[in-house]
């Protein structure tokens, strides 16, 4: 591909190459351990699901919402000082010793008749022989899943041409976000998210049932997202064409919520391999373990996923920092890479955030979008609208997404988040909704070929711009390799926010394995998906 | 088009301001034309019109022009509404509580706290609770500030301590007494479902009940904020929309030397 930019490929191969090192090095890490998400995680894709009847508070610490049964199995085990095995070992030993099926098992652990790691330990062979069936069942299951979005996009005329317009809702009640939704898809939305419900990135369980409480956002559960999916399945019939459904694997359930969408049909993740880290102050060890098997989950789901990028620059300025959103892309690549994620499921974040104050700054957002399209060119990038510089003056908000809108059509960004004139305001009403799709439809159909009409200055202010963040991107990402990680995020380098190694949330959560580990997904999954 | 399309105004209209009877203004004195959009949940025909015209002038609109009728969904249609508003306030009745006066810049500030108060003041920040947002503590405490006025961080003679997002008041309190801390500033973004007031609320008490209410200057923060709401919440001050760390620096530098009778 020819480079409006004029970019210096050389540097964008020597900053992978950093970033490759760095993930290798943190890969070292993740392999030694596993964290009581993993484990819960283990547990729903051996097919345990529900609740029992204990203690289980949410967000507002008032109301309980019972244990979900996943929870109950490996909080047991972590009692008993024996997750460092797995929990797929003590369920699979416990099925050759008894005969019955891990749902079974965990209702026994729930009702306190059955202590898992008091059995009789079997030979690890029979162990392995015995959950083989269950595995490659719940691996079909996720396989069927994701061959019937690709044929209902197949039966419906292939692939949507030009970006995908993402839409929000987030009113807290899940049969509510289903109007919303429905009239969304309607007026053209190709991508719903819903939002969560504010808190739960920091619950160390997932909520279990059909929800109508949430504050800012709606609860992810695996019954709100077959809700959803079935409400846009409907909605996609009649409109002909799919509809996605976008949720969050972040926080402390990131692989937990990653088996939950796998299996509900959800088609996008925001999934960040240090967002939790950086904005939620989770433990760092914690966050860097989940991401990955949670990352392998959606490979072979055939999710796409969104990182998070945009989010550095609501705290760091998007002129001075914008090497940060390019190195951390680099980043979020090669993790991503590990964990077997395709580059057509990576959809890199960036966002529109520069002052409007600044002379030129739409120049700069042009150049740093199509620098991001030029280095990732079969990434499905996610671009974010303007949300720190919206003001509550909706007339000038509808102008700045406008221009968002514009820089998505001249560089092809792929998951375009609609930009809403009320944000700062309020939570989308379904009238900003319409506006802010019909914006976006007149600034597509309308410039739809722009892009490659126009070609940038030679040495003009764009590719110097380009160049430039290039540059220090890469800088940024050989220290990166020379610290490591971990003292990276120590140092504040990203976002200007200082995480400790030991600090944060879920540290306790985090074990290490013993020989004999095993985790009988991941192997399969990283072969990648039901597509390969 | 008629030439007549284009006088819209009332030829008997007295174009005197007069401020016992305030009105919005269009384009000439006391007409009273305001805008207003709103959804209907209902199908869009000339039903559905109508019913907008009553809301309209059940809004206090005289002769109200429905610009725009907009389908959104089977049952939803988007109405666009000019009018002239039938209701007056009387402006010269009313009393705002407002923060502060003359706000004082960030040299100001630092100048005024070397002079009064003698040592550096302390400012502890936190989005409390669930809410996840840093965004509106980080506008007034980050080194960097927001929109051209700097942080708090920034100051010569501020103290600060931003501890960023979710952060339980009761650990919020016990932060504030481990550094000492003059003023306590809880930024809250997320409304929905009025969080922010049962957050903000539980605050106050819980210092109460640690019997610290009085030992700190306590204000708070956010889009959807007010000073008369943060005094009603029992706050020395409410920062709202439009207000920069200039202004959280001037009050609480004021009212802490007050305190100290400095």
């Amino acid at each position: 591909m020819e480079s409006k930019l004029n970019l210096d490929f050389k540097l964008v191969e020597q900053a992978r190459a950093h970033a490759a090192q760095v993930a290798d090095e943190t890969q070292r890490f993740i392999d030694g351990y596993t964290t009581v998400a993993v484990e819960r995680t283990i547990c729903r894709l051996l097919g345990i699901d529900g609740v029992s009847g204990g203690e289980a508070l949410d967000i507002t610490g008032e109301n309980s919402l019972g244990v979900p049964l996943p929870s109950v199995v490996v909080d047991h085990l972590m009692e008993k000082g024996a997750l460092s095995q797995g929990a797929a070992f003590w369920l699979g030993n416990a099925m050759v010793e008894t005969g019955k099926g891990p749902q079974a098992l965990a209702e026994e652990v729930g009702a306190g008749t059955l202590d898992l790691t008091s059995l009789p330990v079997h030979a690890e062979a029979d162990i392995h022989a015995a959950l083989a069936p269950i595995v490659e069942e719940s691996l079909k299951k996720i396989r069927t899943r994701r061959q019937r979005r690709e044929d209902f996009i197949a039966s419906h005329g292939g692939e949507k041409n030009g970006p995908w317009v993402y839409l929000i809702v987030a009113t807290g009640n899940i049969y509510e976000d289903i109007t919303q939704a429905t009239a969304a898809a309607r007026q053209g939305a190709d991508v719903i998210a819903v939002i969560r419900t504010t808190g739960q990135s920091l619950l160390d369980y997932v909520p279990y049932g059909a929800t109508t409480e949430g504050f800012g956002g709606t609860y992810a559960t695996q019954e709100n997202f077959r809700l959803m999916r079935e409400a846009m399945d409907k909605v996609g019939e009649e409109l002909g064409r799919y509809i996605r459904v976008c949720n969050y694997c972040s926080g402390l359930c990131m692989p937990e919520i990653a088996a939950m969408g796998a299996f509900e049909g959800l088609d996008v993740m925001l999934n960040d391999a240090l967002y939790g880290i950086l904005f939620r102050d989770i433990n760092m060890q914690r966050t860097l373990v989940d991401q990955s098997f949670s990352r392998a989950i959606n490979a072979y789901a055939g999710v796409v996923i969104n990182t998070g990028e945009d989010n550095y620059l609501t705290t760091a300025d998007a002129v001075e920092e914008a090497h940060t959103v390019l190195a951390s892309q680099f980043l979020n690549e090669a993790f991503a890479l590990k964990a077997g994620l395709p580059e057509e499921q990576m959809g890199l974040g960036h966002a529109f955030e520069i002052d409007p104050d600044v002379e030129n700054g739409f120049l700069y957002e042009l150049a740093q979008a199509e620098m991001a399209r030029e280095i990732f060119p079969n990434a499905p990038l996610k671009y974010m609208p303007p949300t720190k510089f919206m003001t509550g003056n909706v007339f000038r908000g509808h102008v700045q997404d406008a221009l968002f809108n514009m820089v998505t059509i001249l560089t092809g960004q792929k998951i375009h988040l609609l930009g809403m004139m009320t944000e700062a305001i309020h939570t989308p009403f379904l009238s900003d909704r319409f506006l802010a799709i019909q914006n976006a439809q007149y600034i597509f159909r309308t410039m739809q070929d722009l892009g490659s009409e126009i070609v940038f200055k030679d040495g003009g202010i764009m590719q110097t711009r380009a160049n430039e963040v290039l540059k220090k991107a890469t800088d940024l990402l050989g220290q990166i390799e020379q610290l490591g990680i971990f003292e990276t995020l120590e140092r504040g380098i990203f976002a200007d926010i200082k995480r400790p190694r030991d600090g944060g949330k879920g540290l306790d959560g985090v074990v290490s394995k013993t020989p004999g580990y095993f985790n009988p997904f991941l192997e399969p999954m990283m072969k990648g998906g039901a597509a390969k | 088009m008629s030439s007549g399309l284009y006088q819209i105004r009332d030829k008997s209209l007295d174009t005197t301001l007069d401020l016992t009877r305030l009105k919005p203004y269009g384009d000439t004195m006391n007409d009273g034309k305001v805008q207003t959009s709103f959804t209907l949940p209902v199908k869009d025909d000339d039903r559905g019109a109508a019913a907008a015209v009553l809301v309209a002038q059940k809004m206090g609109l005289s002769e109200p022009n429905v610009a725009l009728r907009q389908k959104l969904d089977e049952n939803f249609t988007f109405y666009v509404v000019y009018g002239s508003l039938t209701h007056t306030v009387n402006y010269n009745e009313i009393v705002v509580q407002t923060v502060t006066d003359e706000v004082m810049d960030m040299h100001e500030t630092d100048e005024f706290l070397k002079e009064r108060l003698g040592r550096k003041m302390v400012v502890i920040g936190a989005s409390t609770g669930t809410d996840a947002h840093t965004v509106g503590i980080d506008a007034i405490m980050n080194r960097k500030g927001f929109a051209g006025h700097y942080g708090l961080e920034r100051y010569e003679m501020v103290e600060a301590y931003n501890l960023g997002s979710q952060v339980p008041n009761e650990e919020f309190l016990r932060k504030a007494a481990e550094v000492n801390a003059d003023v306590l500033l809880v930024s809250q973004t997320v409304t929905q479902k009025d969080v922010h007031i049962q957050n903000l609320t539980e605050l106050i008490e819980l210092a109460e009940a640690e019997g610290v209410r009085e030992k700190y200057i306590f204000c708070c923060g956010g889009a959807r904020v007010t000073h008369a709401l943060a005094k009603e919440l029992g706050y020395d001050a409410g920062f709202g929309a439009g207000t920069y760390a200039d202004d959280v620096a001037t009050f609480t530098s004021k009212e802490l030397v007050r305190r100290l009778n400095k």
